[in-house]
């Protein structure tokens, strides 16, 4: 667990981060809250001569709420997002995520931005960013752009974002309605055994459009589509939340690992989303 | 005991002595990060080791280049098994009379074993070189399973394949280890063919891992010119380290010196002697700097020693009535690549043949056989005494399985197979004198503080209510009743290496009345400095306050086996009292002289020595310790100190009562602990906060095993669960809120009736959290499934029962 050795950047500004980039290309990575980076380096199964810290650059901490509109800087931490009043006011599924990942020392470090990037399946933003329908800012040497969450994740950490471009910031509307994390895990700490953002609009008693994402239950987070439709027009009685559940299991991918063998996966995926709907739905 | 008058109460408050739940002295230090653990210790020139391991579980090394890693600078040796070869050292003796690889020599036989030592003048080069050590392997079978590894012509021990004749008897299989046997098997089978009933099942008691905060590590440093060695490490047991050290470098034994600094936490994983200790010792000798080893989390988990490991079969005989008349237990113990067990010398499954548990059971017998496989060595005992976490949670199964052959409830079946009060000293089929106890008291007590038959009324109406649809969740109630066998012990038949297991105590009082009291045992997180001075300020009236407590450096302190097992209190405890009686004694004739009277006419009051029938006429220890110093008296050397060694007359036996509630979500495999209550009895209570504190610990361990941890390894002998990602420790957030009680049944042979407690919860803890699983799904048919009982593996058991519709 000791890492090779590195040299240590901490520049003052998102320029100073991209002419470094370019300097060093593939042998430099930017650093956020540290808990997938670090760990990966301690472990030596990521090599990172040129390590990139972004603690330095008030810019990327920002929450701002402009009527419905949310964006959130890449370095703003969960705790920041548990704690923010007017955020919770606003999009309380971000508080209620926040508060299901790992534990509080986590929290105080963990970002939003390297929860995001990364493109590791455990984690669990991707999933909700994908729920709410998200835009991603980058920026990069040619300048910024932006990429849709459901159009980022491409596999296990690999995404449309290119080496040299740095993730900024995020920005969704603010979802009306219901809405629910749910999350099953074997301790605090853990990644998910199964996860569920959705959230359900809801007109005359029906519901008029929902979203629903997945975490942890393939090698990307899973925007599901058809189990969200699968609501739509329905009160969300048993009938409709048993077909989205089977909607979202053509969906889903999971392999076996120490959470346990792909069927049991499956059953707690169906069993978490069934809580979740029925969750928002009472919210709605 | 006559009521106190005021005076003697506040005489006796000022003490602290037993009883009394004074605040850990070790703590300041430790919650302001004061503390002083083997990784604090830095020496000028200091070097540092890290090693190359395997990643193969079976394999043959070819050749190992370590030209690479010694051309980086910085870099002062890389050492091999053919470095250690001329100096014997390429191997080891285990605890268990095997031997061990130090750097593999010629194979490797488990993942994370150590091929090669790298030393350098800092840890980032010494990881670095470690990177460009080549190793060129030939893997070779891998062998995971001990059955298989019975079967396989694989020969995993090829240094002893031809050995017919192992440390503890035949071998039956060039990967066979021992076979060991306690009771009569003759006789047992007779009464299991013809009992009225016999309940038979198979249990894996799995590999798992005692996982100290603080791993294991050590600084070796040869001092070439005084030619004096010390070393700092994480040492369950200094002086057994001093003697193996000197046994095996040839330095005399004075001119060694180990040190157990603040060690952070053990529960048996720092009891054996690792590869790490031996290399830093050999590369200091060899450089003539000090060298540090300290391993990470990682290599913790995955090469130093595991626990349990064992295939348990048992059958058990009783009457229709639920009288039960026999208990025959067949174990099969994977013991991984070497024999590196830390057990008394004479026994290879420690106290296994304790499994008759607290039952009256006239007949028995047991037969464990040791096997190699492609595994880590160890086998030590996880927050417990020898094997009896395994031996109790064995015959807790099997009581509730018998229960469910009788169609007969569980607690009623234990109450009737208690050893009754007026049984004691009892002696066990299985060749045990149980010292004391009162197993009905505590049992009908637990039961009543629960509600138990409230319990299982809610328990039944829930599986009414799960049968009609109207919930998802189910009710476990889970039941234990342990005796434990802990303070090893007599000398008569327990030795480690052929070193009697005796503790002792020496103390020291100064001119002005405080102390410093040394052991041979070593604190690691029980609070040692707390305890032994509060027996002392009982035993010779002076404030605990005022009494130093030392352990761990055998340059001063006295001989004595270490802390595992329960041991320290039972042994070490009583050579204190005792120690301090000896004080007292002498103390006696001070005053006798001081106070111009017969020693006769004297009588101890808390504090002072008293005239009797003349109150007013008295000398404090505070008085009579100047006196010892500064006043000379006929016929009494100056100074005030003695030492006491303690051979105990025989083990100490605490016992306990516990219940757990649990609700299951069948759909999720999700356990809840709603409650949990145990009640402990460890004979006389030292310190009441230190005990709750040690249950609190120890539950919350027997929860991680029960519910989670292991340690697994897939076909090709790879670590499943090497990282505590995967490896389950339990937050606070696991944790249920625990409510604890006590009965109190002295021990009759001990100086002060104590009987040891660090490990009881975790010896009844692990079965209470399994039997509630398990009963959970008594109701569906369910008889025994196997721990850890994670989400996964309660909802494989919800499934198998047709509970997902």
């Amino acid at each position: 667990m000791i890492p090779a050795s590195f040299d240590y950047h901490r520049p003052s500004d998102m320029d100073g981060v991209i002419a470094l980039l370019k300097e060093h290309g593939d042998d430099a990575r930017v650093l956020a809250g540290g808990h997938s980076l670090i760990p990966m380096m301690k472990l030596r199964m990521a090599e990172v001569p040129h390590l990139i810290d972004l603690q330095s650059i008030e810019s990327l901490r920002g929450i701002s709420i402009n009527g419905s509109r949310v964006t959130i800087g890449a370095m703003v931490t969960q705790h920041d997002i548990i704690n923010h009043s007017e955020l919770t006011k606003v999009a309380p599924i971000m508080r209620e995520t926040s508060l299901q990942i790992a534990d509080p020392q986590v929290r105080y470090m963990g970002t939003v931005g390297g929860n995001v990037a990364n493109g590791d399946p455990g984690n669990d933003m991707p999933g909700l960013m994908q729920c709410l329908d998200a835009t991603l800012h980058l920026v990069g040497p040619d300048g910024t752009r932006e990429v849709a969450a459901r159009d980022y994740y491409e596999a296990a950490y690999v995404t449309a974002r290119e080496e040299d471009e740095v993730l900024t910031a995020i920005s969704f509307d603010a979802p009306s309605g219901g809405y629910s994390y749910e999350k099953q895990k074997r301790k605090i700490g853990d990644y998910a055994t199964a996860a569920a953002a959705v959230t359900i609009q809801t007109s005359g008693g029906k519901v008029s459009s929902a979203s629903i994402a997945m975490t942890n239950l393939s090698d990307v987070p899973v925007w599901s589509e058809a189990a969200a439709d699968a609501l739509v027009g329905t009160a969300c009685d048993a009938d409709a939340i048993k077909a989205a559940v089977n909607a979202m299991l053509d969906d889903i991918d999971p392999t076996e690992d120490n959470r346990g063998p792909v069927a049991f996966k499956r059953h707690v995926a169906g069993i978490i989303l069934t809580r979740a709907i029925t969750r928002a739905w009472d919210r709605a | 005991m006559k009521d106190l008058n005021e005076d003697q109460v506040a005489r006796s408050a000022n003490l602290k002595g037993m009883g009394c739940s004074r605040k850990r002295v070790e703590d300041a230090r430790f919650t302001q990060g004061k503390g002083n653990y083997v990784d604090d210790v830095k020496l000028p020139g200091m070097l540092h080791g890290d090693f190359v391991r395997s990643p193969y579980a079976h394999a043959r090394i070819k050749s190992i280049d370590t030209s690479k890693a010694m051309a980086v600078d910085g870099v002062i040796a890389v050492l091999t098994a053919a470095d250690l070869a001329p100096l014997n050292l390429h191997w080891m003796p285990t605890l268990a009379g095997d031997k061990q690889m130090v750097l593999a020599d010629g194979k490797v036989l488990f993942q994370g074993q150590e091929v090669a030592f790298v030393v350098a003048k800092d840890r980032f080069i010494a990881a670095d070189a470690v990177e460009l050590v080549e190793v060129d392997y030939e893997e070779l079978p891998v062998i995971v399973n001990p059955f298989e590894a019975l079967q396989s012509d694989v020969v995993l021990r090829e240094d002893i394949a031809d050995q017919k004749e192992g440390a503890h008897g035949p071998r039956k299989h060039h990967n066979h280890i021992f076979t060991w046997e306690a009771g009569e098997e003759a006789a047992t089978n007779d009464v299991i063919d013809n009992a009225e009933v016999v309940a038979t099942e198979t249990m894996y008691y799995h590999r798992t891992h005692p996982c100290p905060l603080e791993t294991c590590g050590s600084v070796a440093s040869m001092d070439k010119v005084n030619g004096k060695l010390t070393v700092w490490g994480t040492f369950q047991a200094p002086h057994v380290v001093r003697t193996v050290a000197s046994l095996l470098s040839g330095i005399e034994e004075h001119n060694i010196r180990v040190i157990s600094p603040d060690i952070g936490g053990g529960f048996g994983n720092k009891v054996g002697v690792y590869p790490g200790y031996v290399c830093s010792i050999v590369a200091s000798i060899v450089t003539g700097k000090p060298v540090k080893w300290i391993e990470d989390r990682m290599e913790n988990l995955m090469s130093t020693a595991f626990a349990r490991d064992y295939w348990m079969t048992g059958k058990i005989a009783a009457t229709k009535d639920g009288k039960i008349t026999g208990l025959h237990c067949h174990v099969t113990a994977d013991h991984g690549a070497f024999d590196a067990c830390a057990d008394p010398t004479k026994f290879p499954a420690g106290f296994m043949n304790i499994c008759t548990g607290s039952y009256d059971i006239p007949t028995a017998y047991l037969a464990v056989d040791g096997v190699y496989t492609n595994k880590a060595p160890g086998g030590v005992s996880y927050r417990c005494s020898f094997r009896v976490t395994e031996a109790v949670y064995f015959i807790e199964r099997m009581i509730e399985v018998l229960a469910i052959e009788l169609n007969m409830d569980a607690a009623e079946l234990r109450r009737i197979n208690f050893i009754k009060k007026d049984q004691f000293p009892y002696q066990s089929a299985l060749g045990w004198e149980y010292d004391s106890g009162d197993y009905h008291t505590a049992w009908d007590k637990a039961l009543k503080a629960v509600d138990y038959e409230g319990l299982r009324k809610e328990q039944a109406e829930r599986v009414e209510a799960f049968k009609r649809g109207e919930t998802r969740s189910l009710m476990g109630i889970g039941l234990s009743f342990f005796t434990e066998i802990v303070g090893a012990g007599p000398v008569k038949n327990c030795d480690i290496l052929g070193m009697g297991m005796f503790d002792s105590c020496e103390i020291r009082i100064h001119p002005t009345g405080s102390a410093i009291a040394r052991l041979g045992t070593i604190s690691q997180g029980q609070g040692h400095a707390t305890t032994f001075a509060q027996i002392l300020a009982s035993e010779i009236g002076l404030p605990a306050d005022s009494i130093t407590i030392e352990e761990g450096d055998t340059d001063t302190a006295p001989y004595g086996l270490g802390t595992y097992g329960s041991r320290s209190t039972p042994v070490a405890g009583a050579a204190t009292a005792l120690a301090g009686r000896k004080i007292r004694a002498k103390a006696q004739m001070i005053a006798a002289y001081l106070l111009e009277v017969h020693d006769d006419d004297l009588e101890w009051d808390i504090d002072r020595f008293v005239v009797k029938g003349a109150p007013e006429r008295f000398k404090t220890m505070k008085e009579i310790a100047y006196a010892a110093y500064n006043q000379a008296i006929p016929g009494v050397e100056p100074g005030l100190e003695a030492v006491s060694y303690y051979d105990p007359p025989n083990m100490t036996y605490p016992f306990g009562a516990y219940v757990c509630v649990m609700d299951i979500d069948v759909d999720t495999g999700v356990q809840t602990i709603r409650r949990f209550y145990a009640l402990d009895d460890c004979g006389t209570r030292i310190n009441p906060m230190i005990i709750e504190g040690q249950v609190h610990g120890g539950l919350t361990e027997a929860l991680a095993v029960a519910l989670g941890q292991e340690i697994a390894y897939d076909d090709m002998g790879n670590v499943k669960t090497g990282t505590l990602m995967d490896f389950f420790l339990p937050t606070a957030w696991e944790v249920p809120n625990y409510e604890t009680d006590h009965t109190v049944t002295p021990s009759p042979h001990h100086p002060i009736g104590a009987k040891g407690v660090g490990e009881s919860p975790h010896v009844g803890g692990v079965p209470c959290f399994s039997n509630a699983v398990n009963d959970a799904f008594r109701a569906f048919g369910n008889r025994h499934t196997h721990m850890p009982h994670d989400h996964w593996r309660i909802w494989q058991t919800a499934n198998k029962l047709g509970l997902h519709g």
